[in-house]
């Protein structure tokens, strides 16, 4: 195992953007790497993307190690694998995150898989920290705690990786916070070559269709949330006015998706979008704990719920114990009184 | 063109009701303490597999690791379809994390040998982690294809499949074998079927011959009943390590690089808060203290 404290950061990048969780991870490898004393690594890989690599400099990275190759233009499992886990390998890092999108969900396991280390998935949170292992009885410093809800999101567990580098994890978009970018930062842009092998090219890119979300949770000030208690898709429609209203975004439980009333691309919470708008109203939301970790830094909650002991009250500001259908439309006719 | 498939499947707690004795102080699952379903994604990945055989031929053989207890997802699997079904089931399996248990069932799937396509659920509800399929793969030295809604085309030696993306959707084309992770949104899963119910109602392992022999005494001695069961093909085999070739040290516990440091349950603290009245004056005064405040507006 080498000595290396290093913190590798997989940027992921489509069509000459880099994906918000990436400059997020970034911005938390910066920390990770100032609490640990070593450097921030960023890996780029694509075609014709040297233009980003800037960006992730002054995000934070001191080197970006910049792989550039023909195929590697869209983004497929085998050949980015094989970048990586060659570098991984040849450097040795201490730590290695990706975003937990649909990219990092697949190239990190496989990476994982090949250079046999641990992977964590969907942290919500990383810090260094030591850990005393029951199983050897040795003490290890200055490990990565990697932090996720688990059980359905029930419970937070603590994920160490001990004994195997790097130490891996998939962390989801929209929990850290993104750096703004110091134009004076100073980092490396490395060029690095690519070796593919020709098993590497088993699966070839047919079409790519990329659909523009109209929602957009993540960076809203607004946010008006139905839950299962809403019931109905007429329901959703008295709720989705009052975000209409407001100027906000649509949001909605696990619960409500889950059971058709609204779809996929609403959802707040761990296994949806986590968000912190300036003011959040629950609609017949209960208040799992897994929609609260994805809520509860907004700030100002307003619960509307007709369950008095419902949890959601515990982070509200507002409590209205009251049926969601009689107290939106006098919200609504409040709001437009006040508009005129 | 006939093709031989493994779907991958897992017994799950359902995780909809959790209490606090579901963990163990050390921070495993207590699995004995919760109510148990077939991982739903799992379902998604034996009906694509099904289909498959259903209209190119072949055959459907379904995996899972696990206890003793997840036979039960086996003769589901039984009743909705599969041509066979195996447990691998060895103390020195417990305690994997999903490196080894990839590992475990890569090992099985080498000693089914001769396999086109693996199917695997896109994600467990326990963990949720969606890294055993793609982590199968690379230990089998095989493409994967994540995040699977539709085989658009399959011929004996390729694929054509459209996955869904974080924003939008992609067809890709892949050489066999390769292997498949489902989304639930690819297919609804067949029902167990009535007559597949009662031909495979006494599908059993092992473990649960005992049972079985108190349950139907007619037959009066074990050997008797093992017969009959091999005669009808209602033996289930379990796997040991050793069955499936796998090295010790990479297996269960010790072979899992990661480790839980603890579990806690999730507290989040909300600050002060103020009961407002469900009438119209009680909202209006509502949305004049918000404006003033400027948080809408």
């Amino acid at each position: 195992m080498s000595d290396s404290k290093d913190v590798w950061v997989f940027v992921e990048q489509e069509g000459g953007r880099i994906a918000d969780v990436s400059l997020e991870l970034v911005s938390k490898g910066r920390e990770l790497a100032d609490r640990l004393g070593s450097e921030l690594w960023a890996l780029l890989l694509g075609e014709g993307v040297e233009g980003l690599a800037r960006l992730v400099v002054e995000t934070g990275a001191d080197r970006v190690l910049l792989a550039e190759h023909r195929e590697l233009r869209l983004y497929r499992t085998l050949p980015y694998a094989r970048t990586l886990t060659g570098l991984v390998k040849e450097r040795e890092p201490y730590i290695l995150l990706f975003g937990a999108t649909a990219v990092g969900r697949d190239l990190g396991p496989r990476v994982a898989s090949s250079v046999r280390s641990g992977l964590t998935a969907d942290c919500t949170d990383l810090q260094i920290g030591d850990f005393e292992s029951k199983k050897d009885g040795v003490l290890y410093k200055d490990l990565l705690m990697q932090i996720r809800p688990a059980f359905g999101g029930n419970l937070i567990a603590t994920i160490v990786n001990p004994r195997h580098r790097p130490q891996m994890a998939t962390v989801r978009e929209g929990v850290m916070r993104t750096r703004s970018p110091e134009s004076a930062r100073a980092g490396t842009i490395e060029r690095v070559s690519v070796f593919l092998e020709p098993g590497d090219l088993a699966l070839e890119v047919l079409s790519r269709e990329l659909r523009e979300s109209t929602v957009h949770l993540k960076d809203a000030t607004t946010i008006v949330s139905g839950g299962a208690g809403v019931g109905s898709k007429e329901g959703f429609e008295i709720v989705r006015e009052l975000a209409g209203v407001l100027g906000g975004e649509l949001g909605a439980s696990r619960a409500a998706v889950d059971s058709g009333l609204v779809g996929k691309e609403h959802q707040v919470g761990q296994t949806g979008t986590t968000v912190r708008p300036r003011l959040y109203i629950a609609a017949g939301i209960s208040g799992s704990i897994q929609h609260r970790a994805g809520m509860s830094e907004s700030n100002k909650i307003i619960a509307i719920n007709t369950d008095p002991e419902a949890p959601i009250f515990q982070i509200a500001q507002y409590k209205i114990v009251g049926d969601y259908a009689e107290v939106i439309p006098l919200m609504i006719s409040a709001l437009r009184e006040k508009a005129k | 063109m006939p093709l031989k498939s493994v779907v991958l499947v897992k017994q799950v707690p359902d995780t909809k009701n959790i209490t606090g004795e579901a963990m163990t102080p050390e921070g495993t699952i207590n699995r004995a303490a919760l109510p148990t379903v077939f991982n739903p994604e799992d379902l998604n990945a034996l009906e694509m597999a099904l289909q498959v055989r259903d209209s190119e031929g072949g055959e459907v053989v379904v995996i899972t690791m696990g206890p003793p207890s997840a036979a039960e997802i086996l003769r589901d699997s039984l009743f909705r379809g599969a041509d066979r079904v195996i447990l691998l089931s060895d103390r020195r399996f417990a305690g994997a994390d999903t490196l080894a248990t990839s590992y475990a069932l890569a090992c099985a799937i080498k000693t089914v040998g001769g396999v086109d396509l693996v199917f695997a659920g896109r994600q467990a509800i326990d963990g949720d982690t969606a890294q055993v399929g793609p982590q199968t793969a690379e230990k089998l030295g095989i493409p994967q294809i994540t995040y699977a809604e539709a085989i658009e085309e399959l011929s004996g030696s390729s694929i054509v499949v459209r996955r869904a993306l974080d924003r939008g959707i992609e067809r890709v084309k892949c050489s066999l074998p390769c292997l498949l992770t489902v989304v639930a949104t690819a297919n609804s899963p067949r029902p167990a079927s009535v007559r597949r119910r009662i031909q495979y109602k006494r599908a059993s392992t092992a473990f649960e011959r005992k049972a079985l022999l108190e349950a139907w005494p007619a037959f009066g001695t074990e050997e008797a009943l093992v017969a009959h069961l091999k005669e009808r093909k209602l033996e289930i085999p379990v796997w040991s390590a050793q069955d499936i070739g796998a090295e010790e040290g990479k297996l269960g516990l010790a072979g899992s690089p990661t480790q839980v440091y603890k579990i806690n349950f999730v507290v989040l603290e909300g600050s002060e808060s103020k009961e407002i009245q469900p009438t119209r004056a009680g909202i209006k005064s509502l949305v004049d203290e918000l404006v003033e405040e400027y948080i809408i507006g």
